[in-house]
């Protein structure tokens, strides 16, 4: 099985996209996730609600919205370019920010659960013995909600990978920019190189299956820490 | 007077702390009552886990909270032992010491060599809590709460989660504190066993207010304890061994006002002891009875006669010496032996509970 160059350079495209994407989250989603699990307010429900939009929401729908903040006329858009950035849609950077959108529940809720199921007891802890919020935060909750860190990461990247509807609406097909490995295989299928198209999507259903099965092996397995 | 005081007026729905106290700066204290009488609040604001609105606390001449000040748990001098040692899962025994240790700064090994070595767990330290039994959990949980060096130690119901086997397990290391340690100890517990081996004060709360406190030995003679202890109500107290009787394995125990056989514990002559005496273990009798299988006959004078629980149940407290004797009795046989304040009375006392 040959993959032919545009194939591999819409594969690394999909690995970087979806890398950054997972860093990118880990820092906005760890905050976010810490403060639902622990939070009392009352718009806790609203925030949770609306982190949860993109699992519901049709990609083209949350794709229109953007292309809508980042385009010229949009808020974000008149941001970028008073900043001299010019616009995001149409960019690489521009996938970027519509995938950390698209992504972050898949971040933020696996999170949560991991700081809820850590409790306020490990915390109380910890400040009896002297530790102050953020370092009981950094020394007791993170390495006692690590197994929900890395699942939060897996699936975050491998949602990111497998996304396409949002990559249209933002990032078009432009080669090397934005044509990740889900619009190549739309390309393929177009034009009717339905062997190209073949070995692409057996590359990605491969590869879906492994995280899935890594995650699901490594989560039963019976000694995980927490 | 004291400057360790605690106040606090704290209102949940359906429940108030309301607490006005001047705690002793040594020694055990006992912060007694049953489940839901606000003990372990008491504790949690004074730790800094629960904060009381309307507060003001105070510790060797230091304000930990009052209307402008609210110092958060990580910075007060205290250690705290929670019912369920709750130690850090993804550390070794070793490093849930150190984890206090390292944050404290000016104070070194010294505070963990000795916590290591009272309470015995030094074969234990590369193991993970997961591999520790319930006592031995608990031992590592006052230990890594000693290691920081606190100027207080907060204890909250420590034996409350382990059965019976455990708690005979990690009693012994509470009685070496208890003896060894300079610093004053807040002890939250509901048994009346617990706190008579290990307390010299009581608080004794119900229903979020402290309705008496004092030291132990006097507070527990107190025919009016507002919380009833039933079948727990009786005496404490402080003797030293006198002479043992080899032959028939016991020993003999003077407290202030009498003297008491009791089961030889092996301990030597002169060794201070604790004794507990449950009200129902002794009777009273207007002559010496002598024909009698009890061995422990004090002749005292009857000093009050309250209500008990029961209807037809009455206690008795006795003044023998210097000591308080309680005597439950029915109140059949108060009316007939005519029991009344200032009645010179025989005691007989079936059995004497040792704690060391």
């Amino acid at each position: 099985m040959m993959l032919s160059d545009g194939d591999l350079q819409a594969i690394w495209l999909t690995l970087r996209l979806a890398g950054i994407v997972t860093l990118i989250l880990l820092l906005i989603g760890t905050p976010i996730a810490w403060w639902l699990a622990r939070t009392r307010a009352w718009w806790k429900a609203p925030v949770g609600a609306v982190v949860a939009l993109p699992l519901v929401l049709p990609p083209s729908v949350l794709g229109f919205y953007l292309l809508l903040a980042m385009g010229p006329n949009g808020p974000v858009g008149a941001f970028t370019q008073s900043l001299g950035f010019g616009t995001l849609p149409f960019t690489f950077w521009g996938l970027v920010v519509a995938s950390v959108f698209y992504s972050l529940p898949f971040m933020v809720q696996p999170l949560q659960t991991a700081f809820e199921a850590v409790g306020d007891r490990p915390l109380e802890v910890a400040a009896t013995l002297r530790a102050s919020p953020i370092d009981a935060f950094f020394t007791v909750a993170v390495p006692l909600a690590l197994p929900g860190f890395l699942s939060a990461s897996i699936l975050t990247f491998a949602h990111t990978v497998g996304e396409f509807g949002v990559v249209l609406m933002i990032g078009g097909n432009i080669p090397g920019q934005t044509r990740v490995a889900s619009v190549q295989i739309y390309d393929h299928v177009e034009a009717l190189e339905y062997m190209h198209a073949h070995q692409l999507a057996a590359v990605m259903l491969v590869f879906s299956f492994v995280v899935l099965l890594a995650l699901y092996v490594w989560r039963h397995s019976p000694k995980k820490g927490a | 007077m004291s400057s360790f005081k605690a106040k606090f007026n704290v209102e949940w729905p359906g429940f108030t702390l309301d607490v006005d106290l001047n705690l002793p700066e040594r020694g055990v204290t006992a912060l007694f009552g049953h489940s839901g009488s606000g003990k372990t609040t008491l504790l949690r604001c004074i730790a800094g886990l629960e904060r009381a609105k309307q507060g003001y606390l105070s510790f060797k001449g230091e304000v930990w909270q009052d209307e402008t000040t609210w110092l958060p748990t990580h910075q007060r001098p205290l250690g705290y032992v929670f019912q369920d040692a709750s130690l850090f899962s993804h550390l070794s025994v070793l490093g849930n010491l150190h984890y206090g240790l390292k944050r404290t700064s000016g104070i070194r090994n010294p505070a963990l060599d000795q916590a290591v070595e009272l309470l015995g767990i030094g074969h234990l330290l590369d193991r993970k809590p997961d591999h520790l039994s319930g006592g031995e959990r608990q031992r590592v949980g006052i230990a890594r709460a000693l290691a920081v060096a606190p100027r207080i130690l907060l204890m909250d119901e420590p034996l409350a989660a382990l059965d019976l086997k455990r708690k005979q397990e990690v009693l012994p290391y509470l009685e070496r504190l208890h003896d060894e340690l300079d610093i004053p100890v807040l002890y939250v517990s509901h048994s009346p066993d617990e706190v008579a081996r290990l307390a010299d004060h009581i608080v004794v709360m119900d229903g979020g207010k402290v309705v008496t406190h004092g030291p132990l030995v006097e507070t527990m003679a107190r025919l009016d304890l507002p919380i009833r202890l039933g079948q727990d109500a009786g005496v404490v107290l402080d003797a030293v061994v006198a002479e043992r009787d080899e032959t028939w394995h016991l020993a003999r125990i003077e407290f202030a006002g009498g003297s008491l056989w009791t089961r030889d514990h092996h301990l030597a002559v002169g060794h201070r002891v604790r004794v507990r005496i449950h009200a129902s273990d002794v009777s009273l009798a207007t002559q010496p009875q002598e024909h009698s299988s009890i061995l422990n006959l004090l002749s005292g004078v009857v000093d009050a006669v309250s209500d008990d629980e029961h209807l037809g149940l009455a206690l008795v407290r006795v003044r023998v010496g210097e000591s308080n004797l309680i005597a439950r009795l029915t109140k059949r046989s108060v009316t007939t032996l005519a029991i009344v304040p200032g009645l010179p009375i025989w005691v007989q006392v079936k059995s004497v509970a040792l704690m060391e």
